[in-house]
């Protein structure tokens, strides 16, 4: 690219936005955590800009605030970046190895039937390291509920392949793409979860814009209430950014969200079993 | 309380519940089979959970998240199944969460796994070695004390034969001790500002200035596990040792075997004592090397190719020689239950020992 080039796209984004001055802080400006949610206790959560997690763990314990679970919740961490939540939460949380939060949990819901129990495990540890653990709680029925943040790579490690890499995605070890013939087919865990008898509520959302973020938020919450009617297994799967894992700018990340991941891991709710059980 | 003619597995279930175990998890995988069996039959009118689990890996998943309620919780499986437990082991052991794990081994092979584990990092766990099925339903209380204690998983260790065996035992109701546990978790510290964390990775959270200081919290880990190795009492079980020219070292079943012969062999008249370790961790290395005191030798009779024998040198450590002189046991159903749990067998082997010290 060209230095031209490159000025013409950087002016070409500047154009339809605000630009604000960042030599000092806007009159109106708030610090991080004066907009979080009461149930992040401390701002810093370390995870890159324009990582999806944040949004979708925000979403997740706004959810519980809003159903007054707060009490009464209690969450299994997997390992991934994600993990450095369940030391700045204000719910209690259990840390799991990876891939073993699903049964974690289900020791802890058997024994405090009331409590709200959740998950939130990446797809890194969920799919590749714990797929049968997920499969067998959905199968159970077990009254969880599973929250996946499927960015499509190991972010943590920095980028690596995993179960639900979409064809064609640059990862550190794939750097030319993921190719079918060699590394496989992506692994579409909310269809595979849905097939199974015990699982009431599966949906698959997204952060990468505000509309998907209020669409994932009442998927959280569609799932916790599953949960506390006892209607079986309930599950979440959110698409992340990871503009790290990636490869992109951090600007670009919610497109390529949309245009790449989402093609393959199609948004929506997959299985509602509520009109079920009510009639 | 009630004595009855009852088979180990039996035995043992009925121990735990009594010892207010609450939750149970296992995977079907002979020896340990039975007991998976019992605790589905006694656990649910007790007011338990007892979980088919898919898997080792999700049944002592199932048993660590129980734990972490703060419920006295229980897992097994025999060597193979104990091997993919390991890792859950040792973060239970980091994350300071009391677990009882019941291992059936098959033959004596899985001692190495028991006393020193096959999980990463800087952790160790109790292992009791009942040889009689009284001494199982002894020991099944002891396991969950230790576990409460320590905050640490505690593995029993028995066999085929502990399993199997029928023996009149005291079925005591057993009424457990409370114990307080004020880092379990119930949901309810949630928007209170110090929401709890039970973790490997350490329990302090950002708030407190900490975070995942990892470091300081496996230096922490660390000092608890150096103080339960001290902390907790080895037991043995030791007999005729005084002025013994040769001491046999065994555990579990073999080690009820060994005492049978060296009983018999004193009778006629040969100086001979055994040792039995109940504790394999802690080793009760001071009353081995006491037991060694004057002996010309000891030697160890153990139903594998000599694992214990380590143990064993490290306590004597060089005061006479220690020779294995036991062996593996296997039939053609691979559960160690073969040709060398033989008294006569263990007789010859102890005098052709004694002759050849001669
Ligand atoms: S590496 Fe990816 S998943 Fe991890 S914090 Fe950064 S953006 Fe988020």
């Amino acid at each position: 690219m060209t230095e031209h080039e490159h000025e013409e796209i950087e002016h070409e984004r500047i154009e339809h936005r605000v630009v604000l001055r960042t030599d000092v802080a806007p009159d109106d400006a708030t610090l991080v955590d004066d907009f979080t949610p009461e149930l992040v206790d401390v701002g810093a959560h370390h995870l890159c800009p324009g990582c999806g997690e944040p949004i979708a763990i925000r979403s997740a314990v706004e959810s519980i605030a809003e159903l007054g679970a707060i009490e009464r919740t209690i969450s299994v961490f997997g390992i991934g970046c994600y993990t450095a939540f369940s030391n700045n939460l204000d719910v209690e949380v259990l840390q799991a190895l990876h891939g073993r939060a699903p049964s974690l949990a289900t020791g802890v819901k058997r024994m405090r039937p009331d409590a709200l129990v959740l998950t939130v495990q990446g797809d890194g540890d969920m799919v590749n390291e714990g797929l049968q653990e997920v499969l067998h709680a959905a199968a159970r029925g077990e009254r969880i509920t599973c929250v996946l943040l499927n960015n499509g790579v190991f972010g943590e490690t920095g980028g690596h392949i995993t179960s639900t890499t979409v064809l064609g995605q640059r990862t550190k070890n794939t750097l030319d793409g993921r190719d079918a013939e060699r590394d496989g087919h992506p692994i579409l865990i909310s269809d595979l979860v849905a097939s199974m008898g015990g699982a009431a509520y599966v949906a698959r959302g997204a952060v990468n814009d505000a509309g998907n973020v209020a669409r994932t938020r009442r998927m959280l919450t569609a799932a916790f209430e599953c949960q506390e009617r006892g209607d079986g297994f309930s599950f979440v799967e959110i698409l992340t950014m990871c503009p790290t894992g990636w490869f992109v700018d951090t600007h670009d990340a919610p497109d390529y969200l949309a245009d790449v991941i989402a093609g393959t891991h199609q948004v929506g709710v997959v299985k509602d079993t509520r009109g079920e059980a009510a009639s | 309380m009630s004595r009855r003619l009852v088979e180990g597995s039996e035995a043992i279930a009925h121990a735990m519940v009594g010892a207010g175990c609450r939750f149970f998890a296992g995977y079907p995988m002979t020896p340990f089979t039975e007991i998976l069996e019992r605790m589905a039959e006694l656990l649910p009118p007790a007011g338990g959970v007892c979980m088919n689990a898919e898997s080792e890996l999700e049944a002592i998943g199932m048993a660590w998240g129980a734990a972490a309620t703060g419920a006295r919780a229980a897992t097994g499986s025999t060597g193979q199944g104990l091997a993919l437990m390991q890792e859950s082991i040792s973060e239970l052991c980091t994350a300071r969460i009391p677990l009882v794990v019941i291992d059936m081994g098959r033959g004596q092979g899985d001692y190495f796994q028991a006393t020193r584990g096959g999980g990463h990092g800087d952790y160790r766990t109790p292992v009791l070695a009942p040889s009689t099925v009284a001494e199982a339903v002894d020991l099944v209380p002891v396991a969950f004390d230790l576990a409460d204690e320590w905050r640490n998983p505690v593995l029993l260790y028995g066999d085929y034969y502990l399993g199997h065996t029928s023996q009149a035992v005291e079925l005591a109701a057993a009424a457990p001790a409370s114990v307080d546990k004020p880092w379990a978790l119930d949901g309810s510290t949630g928007g209170s500002g110090r929401a709890k964390l039970l973790s490997p990775l350490g329990a302090a959270k950002q708030r407190d200035g900490v975070g995942y200081d990892l470091a300081e919290h496996l230096e922490r880990a660390g000092v608890a596990t150096r103080e339960m190795a001290t902390g907790i009492e080895p037991m043995v079980d030791r007999g005729y040792c005084d002025d013994a020219d040769l001491v046999v070292v065994a555990f579990g079943t073999i080690g009820r075997f060994v005492r049978w012969v060296v009983k018999e062999l004193r009778a006629e008249g040969h100086r001979v004592g055994y040792v039995r370790p109940i504790t394999l961790f802690p080793f009760p290395a001071e009353a081995v090397a006491a037991a060694a005191t004057g002996a010309r030798g000891v030697a160890v009779y153990e139903n594998n190719l000599g694992q214990m024998v380590d143990d064993v040198r490290l306590a004597v450590l060089g005061a006479c020689p220690v020779e294995f002189i036991g062996g593996l046991s296997m039939d053609s159903s691979g559960f160690g239950v073969g040709p060398e749990i033989d008294a006569p067998k263990i007789r010859a082997r102890i005098l052709d020992h004694l002759e050849a010290m001669a």
